[in-house]
């Protein structure tokens, strides 16, 4: 790829450290297992979400054909490809927590933020993800998770002081 | 397989059957090998194994499931079952699952006929469906002008992401997505441009990706299918021509191991669409007082006798394109001395022809093409590789990428590889000769030549090559074009020598080999012997008007790089063209067009570069009056009073030419004399003829003209 068309350039000098550090985990040429660490960054730099010109950045940092950065980025539910807030909540709506009355969870939050799931607020502050399969915490349901944050034993009170704290 | 029984064989019953099998080979190799049929979509034998469709599930005893006969080991004692119950019935549920989200829309799919799913369905499939609820649709991808997507038709089998990856180089399709969201596809909308992406039809078991210029033009059990061999490159790869009612409607490949294996390129495939282009010629046109009008043959052939009679022998030139028969070169050549004349030439594109003298009897690779696979070194010299022969480059990815080939260019321009290169010189022509002499230098440990450095790079290109067991040096197209080729030549000669490489050089034209033998060279005689007088190369006719021209499938303007061709031809007196295309550039030079056959029109011979001859019959009907052009040699031979045209078929030209090579066979061979160094203004430079502007089917087939490649195609020079 030549210079003029070089995409390297739209990933931070943070983010390409931190890149660095996880190519180093692996034996050289190995480098296509850091995709997905690499991708993690690379969404908290752009607020939240991918774009294709910063995946083929991903790629051509790593020297990889873009399409393996894309497989990677569409597949895993962690990614987001399409602009959305910068805050990333998720009800879980498996079995347990439905048991625990996660329906009425999500309806709470749909009308307190007035967004249905799938889509975000219009201040780009919060992204309500379409569907979370179960995240392990059975035992607090029902759940959520808010940036990677778990909060359990949801109430109408708590969700109210999660979600008004996110900036 | 030997029957003794070594570390490597394991002894296995496939239903019922002892088979003796490779110890670790997989069960479908092994099921194939034995004519037992198991049913498949992901597993391709050219291609690594995905294991992702699950339709070669058999029984194993002892295991508690069935396994996928494609990734599934044999061992010693294993009892395979492919047609038990257990077997039919996990295959049977594979296919309901398959055909769960595939619409059944096959009276309007181009796949229709010669489908696998369909023909699997039909074998194991249900006649209803327990499925009731909505199937998915995939939106369709635009990848570009050659290949077509019905992606709702995707059964997910990734042949065509595994062949990207491991047979193009590049992968360019993925699977994007999960579960119900999985699509094959490019993620970004984007154009399929490697130059071997149309086998990913070919592939496809399903009608996903069909071929796009193909697209509703007829059905499969409608054609007929004839064995044809690629128009385009040395390699010669074997096609099969699908025609219906006498019309060439698609190419695809003919699997010959030793050549293309199942592979072919996109200029292969796709070219036929060159044939029936807009200005094909349908009759003989003969122009007086400037106005073209249509006559009948004896008309046309007349004049032509006529205007040969008249032209003085020093001043008439024989021009042939590259890629024309054996047969065809043959009566040309047979033609030029019963006429006493020696000037014709097949080389259009080549400019220093002072070392004619040296030229072996046929360009060769110097090696089997096969054996590329398993070269250990190799040294390219003057060749855009992936373009001029585009499965050769694979091959040599192969060499590289799995038997780890050094693999070093030295080339006017840097060109993409898509495999691990070693060196890579990019160097002016004249700076091409330095690094040549540097590598001499280096591998004969003499002092360098003054103005030469022996620089560490060109140590190691030498101890890759000594240190080889298998290697070659290869003069591509690029070098033949080169102002001082013959320099270049006896430097890579004596590279070659001095360091036990072979030496190949990858001449132009589908039939550069045959030219050779058939006597199409200004100074060489049919059969290979040196000609008593030398008469003037393609250059030095185009250079300067001769008094006539003869020209056989050649565009002379198109076809060569001498800036004065079309003054040259606008200053004969008489100039003929036998040609498939009533071109403007012919239309305006010449004074009688006599059209021949094109591509799968004409029955012939080429000779590879590996020197394999090879035979296909005219598979297509001409295009209106056009005749095979070796016809309207023989019947002008006769016209003009000359003996030997008297040919009732091909087979017989081609038997009068295996006849004089059998008794020439054990001339002396030629030496390449000590390495010298011609001259080289330093701005000189060589051009590097895009791809598909190669000759005139190519340069008429529409949709490759619409790839990005096509669309680069104004003629650059490049260093």
């Amino acid at each position: 790829m030549s210079d003029a068309t070089s995409k390297i350039s739209l990933l931070t000098e943070h983010t390409r450290h931190e890149i660095d550090g996880w190519v180093a985990r692996f034996p050289e040429g190995k480098q296509r297992s850091a995709v997905l660490s690499a991708l993690r960054f690379v969404q908290e730099q752009n607020d939240g979400f991918l774009t294709p010109d910063l995946m083929e950045a991903v790629a051509e940092y790593l020297s990889l054909p873009p399409i393996q950065v894309f497989e990677v980025a569409s597949f895993y539910s962690m990614f987001e490809t399409h602009p959305c807030g910068r805050h990333h909540v998720s009800v879980c709506t498996n079995i347990s927590c439905m048991l625990n009355g996660s329906d009425g969870v999500v309806a709470y939050v749909e009308k307190k933020l007035g967004i249905k799931t799938g889509e975000s607020t219009a201040d780009g502050r919060i992204f309500l993800k379409r569907e979370e399969e179960c995240l392990a915490a059975c035992t607090g349901a029902p759940m959520m998770m808010v940036d990677h944050h778990f909060y359990e034993h949801l109430t109408p009170e708590s969700i109210d002081r999660v979600l008004d704290e996110l900036k | 397989m030997s029957d003794q029984v070594t570390d490597n064989t394991v002894n296995i019953t496939v239903d019922g059957r002892p088979v003796k099998a490779r110890k670790g080979e997989m069960i479908i190799r092994v099921t194939d090998a034995n004519d037992v049929y198991v049913p498949r979509f992901c597993y391709h034998e050219k291609l690594p194994i995905a294991a992702n469709c699950r339709m070669c599930l058999v029984e194993v005893e002892k295991a508690p499931k069935p396994l996928p006969a494609c990734a599934t080991p044999v061992a010693e004692g294993m009892v395979i079952h492919t047609k038990s119950p257990k077997a039919i019935a996990a295959q049977r549920s594979v296919m309901e699952f398959l055909l769960i989200n595939h619409p059944l829309d096959c009276p309007i799919c181009d796949q229709g006929g010669e489908c696998e799913l369909q023909d699997l369905a039909v074998g194991f499939g249900r006649d209803i469906s327990r499925y009731n609820e909505r199937k998915r649709v995939v939106k369709d991808k635009n990848i570009g002008p050659l290949v077509s997507t019905d992606m709702t038709r995707c059964i997910h089998c990734t042949r065509c992401v595994r062949f990207g990856q491991d047979i193009a180089g590049f992968p360019e399709m993925g699977t994007t997505g999960r579960g119900e969201h999985n699509e094959i596809g490019t993620y970004i909308e984007k154009s399929i441009d490697h130059e071997l992406s149309g086998n990913i039809i070919d592939l496809c078991p399903v009608g996903a990706l069909n071929s796009k210029p193909f697209r509703f033009r007829a059905r499969s059990w409608e054609m007929t299918q004839q064995p044809l061999v690629s128009p385009h490159d040395g390699l010669g790869s074997n096609l099969f021509g699908h025609v219906l009612r006498g019309k060439l409607m698609r190419v695809v490949p003919r699997q010959n191991d030793a050549i293309n294996e199942t592979w072919i390129s996109d200029r292969d495939r796709f070219s036929y669409e060159g044939v029936y282009s807009a200005d094909r010629l349908t009759a003989p046109m003969l122009r007086e007082h400037g106005q073209w009008k249509q006559v009948d043959w004896q008309t046309a052939l007349n004049a032509v006798a006529a205007g040969i009679k008249a032209a003085p022998r020093d001043s008439l030139g024989f021009l042939a394109s590259p890629s024309a028969t054996v047969e065809e070169f043959t009566l040309l050549s047979r033609m030029a001395s019963g006429l006493s004349c020696a000037n014709i030439d097949h080389r259009l594109r080549q400019s220093d022809f002072s070392g004619d003298a040296e030229d072996a009897t046929q360009p060769s690779l110097g090696l089997s093409i096969a054996s590329v696979d398993e070269l250990q070194a190799l040294l390219v010299v003057g060749s855009n590789l992936r373009h001029e022969i585009p499965l050769l480059a694979s091959r040599v990815r192969k060499a590289a990428v799995g038997g780890g080939a050094k693999v070093s260019f030295i080339n006017p321009a840097r060109f993409e590889y898509l495999f691990p290169v070693a060196s890579y010189s990019v160097a002016s022509p004249a700076q091409q000769l330095t690094e040549l002499s540097a590598l001499l230098a280096a591998a004969t440990d003499a002092t360098a030549p003054v103005g030469v450095t022996v620089e560490q790079r060109h140590l190691d290109v030498v101890a890759s090559l000594k240190s080889a067991e298998r290697k070659a040096i290869w003069l591509g197209a690029l070098a033949v074009r080169h102002p001082a080729y013959a320099s270049l030549r006896s430097l890579a000669a004596a590279l070659a020598a001095a360091t036990g490489a072979t030496l190949g050089v990858l001449a132009e034209g589908a039939n550069a080999a045959g030219a050779h033998l058939a006597g199409v060279l200004p100074g060489r005689v049919a059969g290979g012997a040196a000609a008593a007088t030398v008469g003037l190369n393609a250059r030095a006719m185009l250079e300067k008007s001769l008094h006539s021209y003869v020209l056989m499938g050649v565009e002379p303007v198109a076809d060569s790089l001498v800036p004065g061709a079309a003054a040259a031809l606008a200053g004969a007196q008489f100039v003929v063209a036998l040609t498939p295309y009533a071109s403007e550039e012919l239309k305006a030079a010449a004074h009688v067009l006599l059209p021949i056959g094109s591509f799968a029109e004409s029955s012939g011979t080429y000779v590879n570069l590996e020197g394999e001859w090879q035979s296909f019959p005219g598979v297509a009907q001409p295009v209106g009056e056009s005749r095979p052009a070796w016809k309207v040699l023989r019947v002008l031979g006769n016209l003009l009073g000359l003996q030997g045209f008297e040919q009732q078929s091909s087979e017989d030209v081609r038997a009068d030419l295996r006849a004089l090579l059998d008794a020439s066979a054990g001339q002396a061979s030629v030496s390449v004399s000590a390495p010298r160094v011609a001259a080289v203004a330093t701005d000189a430079h060589v051009v590097d003829v895009p791809m598909y502007q190669i000759d005139a089917v190519v340069r008429r087939a529409t949709s490759l003209q619409a790839t990005r490649d096509g669309q680069a195609a104004s003629m650059q020079g490049v260093a």
